[in-house]
């Protein structure tokens, strides 16, 4: 971290109420608040380090598992939002810009916009769960499905006197028609039907380490979405009241910030996920 | 770097005084569990820990009264039966399922909510912006946020104890903890709550030390805590986020079975222990450094020297930090990773000892000519230099390949990290609380008692461990519950543990004891100077108890270890600076 | 106790090799010298510096404690030289350490080609060793004199096999292979632990190993192949029990993991699911083969299955020996 080099030098107002009482001058304060953002943008990226180091294990170990887990990702789906959320940074730095300009109809007009568009790539992800929730695709179901008291038509979550079990359990049926599919396509040859079906249930039995790390890497992502929302809809009340000025917008500034790393990290997810090659 | 403060207090700075000091300022609860004043948050800490470290130790006696005798002890059917029968969660329970339970939650107890928060997080919150000679932390509210989570995530240990504990042990090594149906999930709630806290903790930290110095503070005009407590920040920064990653993984693992970690769904229980340790060896630097920090202010006040080689001493507390995260893998020696990575990383763990090895040296050659005043917090730090000094040798056997698999998971082990961890950590949390105790508490405690008492711990303590260390390199498996199969073939094995037994009760017996005179003292000691000791870093020029705003005049910033122009005042039984 | 199939000569040879040191057990594997070496180089490292640095300390404190009309005397602050000094020196230590050790460790790891070969499972909270002609043994039995390989494995949780007195110690992990090999060249019983925490019983599962004189190996090896088939069904079933079963079930009436085995054959019990069930000979067969299919009302699905493990032989008489358990 450099200095700060802020233009705009308030520093002699000293008792503005928005500088807290330990801070001398409101430099220091913007410098803190920075830093600190930062720094914990950077335990952000550790945490889903964690995740993406799982990826790339599983990945190199077995190319072909997320090769066929690519397919029963829709990259339409994927690819809008990638846009969406490339457009709400876009709408949040304008919205920083606009905090700094001391422009507050802009500044609410932008952190409306964000919201909007955070809530349309959640809309998005809930379409794309359901889809693999109606085709008992998420690992665990029959224990959510349990636990939610919804009745399973699926034959192997039922073991009297046992609780529901935990794993992936798809309905066979749909995946194979996939996998088949995407077979047909790349002209393999099927020799012996009977083998081919054997292969391919072990191949769907695979999948299910393919999911658990798509649900985990997007269910992480999606509760930052969520979290960045909380932190949007807090800026955008003070920013309705007033709060922000060209002498300060530090939350705007550092909101902005995680939300940028919210989208970047999905940047990364999107290609890693459904792009596989 | 961010500039230093400016020396911009003026007259606007002593109407605090008006309120009392930070203690009496406002005595209502509310005014605690709600304070953003960074000394309150530290002794709410403390209280906290010194809480859970009374659990983990009766934990610990536990375990080492039940291994007094090979078979079962103390926890025999009967007591089985009544565990289970207090237990929520448990219909039945059998007298191994006890101890494996004792054991492991001794450990997550002793790891999570005392040794890990105890130095940092309690006194490292107090003394921190004193040092820096700032008001407060950078971010007060984060600041009584992770206390909250500290609270939360103890409640949900609570919570487990109450469930009928776990049998994990304290590592909670995949696939056993994806089975076990004991209360995994509530425990790792528990520890990823825990680790947000110490997140947050070390980020206050490090924003603090960047931006909050006062003026005229340089990074080479530092106390060598604060610079230990900078270097712990980084580490709780780099590697808590991968622990918690970790275990949300293994919760999530345990509820749907997303199979990363279960090998029954296709997943992979060494990719666990690489994550686990990738967080947990570095973690042991986040215990160690701050209680280095502490040892190298004690001894030099104590011994009114300039401490020697300030510089390398800092330079190895950023030195082990950094190499602390590459040295994880040699917890897994045996687990089945290639020799290649094996020879690595017990190269790189080698390295580790040279920064840790300057240390106690310098501290040493500190002590060469000083005035060496035996007062408790002093005796402590020799207490730790010992201790520490023979855990940290023994590290070798365990760096070293040959011999690693040979004692990898014996008592050896056992003995050498709580040589690290109960002698180091705890004896410079202790050192560092009888340094600090006249300025948190404004009184004086009883110092002959406290050395006797330390005297006592010291030989207690290795009474406890040492004999582990016979047995460990016998052969002797660590969380053995029932070793009467052993008894052929490890000479004197109940001797040593009968032993261990008596050295364990004396060793907890001094800390109660440390507990009575210090409590007491809070009633009868006898009012602190400002500056007891004579210490010239910050904390030393505001009055006992501190104001709320910390200073009342500004404070001179200077060589934290310079003491020549300070002198012993009779008349208030400490220094103050001769003009 | 598999004794009777031991022969004397090798308890003899037991009382009579080396027992171990103050620090270490009996080395008798051909790397353990190499790995004791280290062990005492370490040791004596340790121990200078140790007594160095605590009578430094010592010697400081007399020296220079505080007493009237004494001060601290100024002297340097720092001192690079001998920073220097106090850095290189205990860095070469610790690098012929790391070497020496790292060279004892890589004996340990390749396998001599002419090695016997034995499968190890690790299974809560017993080992199962296998042997070229098929035969499973509780206790490990090599022959003395030849390198031998075990391929360790898991069928639940992580183990470690763990021999103190070779020196060598494995984990073995649930879906992969560990290795590790060994020669011992003085006949005898040893001990073998379990080192890697495993659950209840983790102290129980423990094991001999019994090294067998040049050419015994072979005829042991053929006895106890067929030993089980000498015996009467109940009493091989009873010998079966004491080394498959006693680690969670009793014969005497004592609850452990597992309910106890006295007195059930013919009973009716209560099931979790809220069945109850009578206790017959299918009954016993399907707990053994596919123990979650049914369990007793109070206790936790958490036995293993025995598929692989016990043949239908074995079973029957274990069957057979339950039913005199009155």
């Amino acid at each position: 971290m450099t200095a700060v080099d802020l233009s705009h030098d308030h520093g002699g107002e000293g008792h503005a109420p928005w500088l807290a009482h330990h801070f001398d001058t409101p430099q220091q304060q913007y410098a803190s608040a920075k830093l600190g953002t930062w720094v914990f943008l950077l335990t952000e990226v550790l945490f889903f380090g964690g995740l993406f180091c799982a990826y790339a294990v599983y990945r190199h170990n077995h190319p072909e598992v997320f090769f066929d887990g690519h397919h029963f990702l829709s990259t339409p789906l994927g690819a809008t939002n990638t846009v969406v959320l490339l457009f709400s940074s876009l709408t949040m730095a304008w919205g920083v810009r606009c905090a700094q300009l001391d422009q507050q109809r802009g500044l609410v007009t932008c952190l409306c916009l964000t919201l909007t568009a955070a809530a349309v790539f959640l809309g998005i992800k809930y379409i794309e769960y359901s889809q693999k929730w109606s085709h008992h695709m998420v690992p665990g179901q029959a224990r959510i499905m349990a636990a939610l008291g919804i009745e399973s038509e699926h034959a192997t979550d039922h073991v009297p006197g046992q609780p529901a079990p935990r794993g992936f359990r798809p309905y066979k049926e749909h995946l194979m028609e996939v996998l088949r599919h995407s077979d047909q396509e790349r002209g393999v040859v099927i020799v012996s039907e009977k083998a081919y079906e054997a292969q391919l249930e072990k191949r769907i039995q695979n999948l299910g380490v393919f999911f658990g790390i798509y649900f985990s890497l997007t269910g992480l992502h999606a509760i930052h979405v969520i979290c960045g929302m909380i932190a949007i809809g807090w800026l955008l009340r003070r920013a309705l009241a007033g709060h922000f000025s060209s002498a300060y917008f530090n939350a705007v500034d550092c909101v902005g910030l995680y939300w940028h790393l919210v989208d970047l990290i999905w940047i990364y997810l999107f290609p890693l996920l459904y792009l596989i090659h | 770097m961010a500039t230093a403060v400016t020396d911009a207090i003026g007259p606007e700075a002593s109407p605090a005084t008006a309120g009392g000091n930070y203690l009496t300022c406002d005595r209502s609860v509310r005014s605690w569990v709600f304070t953003l004043d960074h000394k309150r948050v530290g002794i709410m800490f403390l209280v906290t820990v010194v809480i859970c470290l009374g659990l983990g130790a009766l934990f610990a006696l536990l375990i080492r009264t039940e291994l007094t005798t090979p078979g079962p002890t103390i926890m025999t059917e009967t007591t089985a039966k009544l565990a289970a029968a207090l237990s929520l969660g448990d219909t039945r329970m059998t007298p191994q399922q006890m101890y494996n339970r004792a054991f492991t939650l001794h450990g997550a107890i002793m790891i999570f909510l005392f040794v890990l928060p105890a130095i940092p997080s309690a006194l490292g919150n107090f003394v921190l912006p004193l040092q820096l000679g700032a008001k407060d932390v950078a971010f007060p509210r984060l600041n009584l946020f992770s206390y909250h989570l500290f609270v939360i995530g103890t409640l949900f240990f609570v919570v487990t104890l109450l469930m009928g504990g776990i049998d994990t042990g304290w590592t909670f090594y995949a696939p056993y903890s994806v089975e076990t149906r004991t209360a995994v999930t509530t425990a790792v709630a528990g520890a990823f709550l825990l680790g947000f806290g110490s997140i947050f903790t070390g980020l206050n930290f490090l924003v603090t030390t960047h931006t909050l110095r006062r003026q005229g503070m340089t990074w080479f005009k530092m106390p060598l805590f604060v610079w230990s407590l900078y270097a712990t920040a980084v580490i709780q920064l780099l590697a808590t986020p991968v622990l918690a990653i970790t275990l949300l993984l293994l919760a999530v693992e345990r509820v749907f079975g997303v199979g990363i970690f279960d090998p029954a769904l296709g997943g992979d229980p060494v990719l666990f222990q690489h994550f686990f340790w990738f967080y947990s060896h570095p973690a042991v630097y986040i215990m160690i450094l701050p209680a280095m920090g502490i040892v190298s202010e004690v001894i030099s006040i104590h011994s009114r020297k300039h401490i020697f080689g300030y510089r390398f001493i800092a330079y190895s507390s950023v030195a082990i930090a950094l190499l602390g995260f590459l040295v994880w893998g040699h917890h897994m020696v045996v687990s089945g990773q290639s020799p290649l990575a094996g020879m690595i990383f017990s190269l790189l763990t080698f390295s580790v000892a040279i920064p840790s090895a300057i240390k106690v040296f310098n501290w040493l050659a500190t002590m060469y000519k000083g005035s060496i005043a035996l007062t408790t917090p002093m005796c402590y730090s020799l207490i730790f230099i010992f201790l520490f000094g023979l855990g940290g040798l023994t590290g070798l056997f365990l760096g070293a390949l040959a011999t690693d698999v040979h004692v990898h998971d014996t008592a050896f082990v056992v003995a050498h990290f709580h040589y690290q961890m109960a002698g180091g950590v705890l004896m410079a949390f202790l050192s560092g609380l009888h340094h600090w105790w006249p300025k948190m508490t404004g009184r004086m405690y009883n110092d002959k008692l406290g050395r006797y008492t330390a005297l006592w711990i010291l030989i207690g303590f290795n009474l406890t461990y040492f004999p582990q260390f016979i047995l460990g390199s016998h052969g002797m498996p660590r969380r053995y519950f029932d070793y009467t199969k052993l008894l052929d073939h490890i000479p004197h094995l109940t001797l040593y543990q009968v032993i261990s037994t008596i050295g364990g009760y004396m060793f907890v017996s001094g800390l109660v004891m440390v507990a009575v005179y210090l409590i007491a003292s809070l009633r009868h000691g006898r009012p602190a100077p400002a500056n007891p000791w004579g210490g010239a870093s910050m904390e030393w020029q505001t009055s006992s108890p501190p104001p709320p705003h910390n200073f009342d005049t500004p404070p001179q910033v200077g060589d934290p270890y310079d003491f020549s122009n300070l002198v012993y005042d009779e008349e208030l039984q400490g220094y103050v600076r001769a003009r | 106790m598999t004794s009777f199939l031991i022969r004397p000569t090798i308890l003899a040879d037991t009382l009579l090799r080396e027992s171990g040191s103050f620090w270490l057990p009996p080395s008798s594997s051909s790397t353990s010298p190499a790995v004791d070496r280290v062990f005492y180089l370490i040791l004596g490292v340790c121990s200078f510096f140790f007594l160095l640095v605590v009578s430094t300390a010592v010697l400081f404190v007399v020296l220079y404690r505080r007493r009237p009309g004494r001060e601290a005397q100024k002297t340097a602050t720092h001192h690079n030289l001998l920073e220097l000094t106090w850095s290189v020196i205990p860095l070469l230590i610790v690098i012929v350490i790391f070497y020496e050790g790292f060279v004892a460790y890589m004996q340990m790891q390749a396998a001599p080609p002419n090695s016997y070969e034995i499968l190890v499972k690790a299974q809560k909270w017993n080992w199962f060793f296998t042997y070229p002609n098929g035969h499973i043994d509780n206790d490990l039995h090599v022959p003395a004199g030849q390198p031998v390989r075990l391929l360790l494995s898991s069928e639940d949780v992580i183990h470690s096999l763990s021999i103190p007195a070779f020196r060598v110690k494995m984990d073995c992990v649930p879906g992969r292979y560990t290795y590790i090999w060994f020669q011992c060249d003085d006949p005898g019983v040893y001990e073998l632990y379990c080192t890697e925490y495993c659950g209840d019983s983790h102290s129980d599962m423990t094991a001999r190993v019994v090294v067998h004189r040049p050419g015994e190996f072979e005829a042991w090896l053929e006895e106890a192949a067929n030993f089980l088939k000498k015996l009467p069904p109940a009493e091989a079933g009873k010998y079966l029990f004491t080394r498959r079963c006693t680690q969670c079930h009793s014969d005497d009436g004592t609850v452990k993991t597992g309910p106890t085995l006295k007195g059930i054959f013919g009973q009716r019990h209560a099931m979790a699911d809220g069945g109850t069930v009578s206790v017959d000979e299918n009954y016993i067969r399907e707990s053994i083969l596919d123990p979650q299919a049914k369990v007793r009302q109070g206790f936790q699905p958490v036995m293993p299955t025995f598929k692989g493990i016990l043949t239908d032989d074995e079973i029957t008489y274990l069957i057979e020996y339950i039913k005199t358990l009155k």
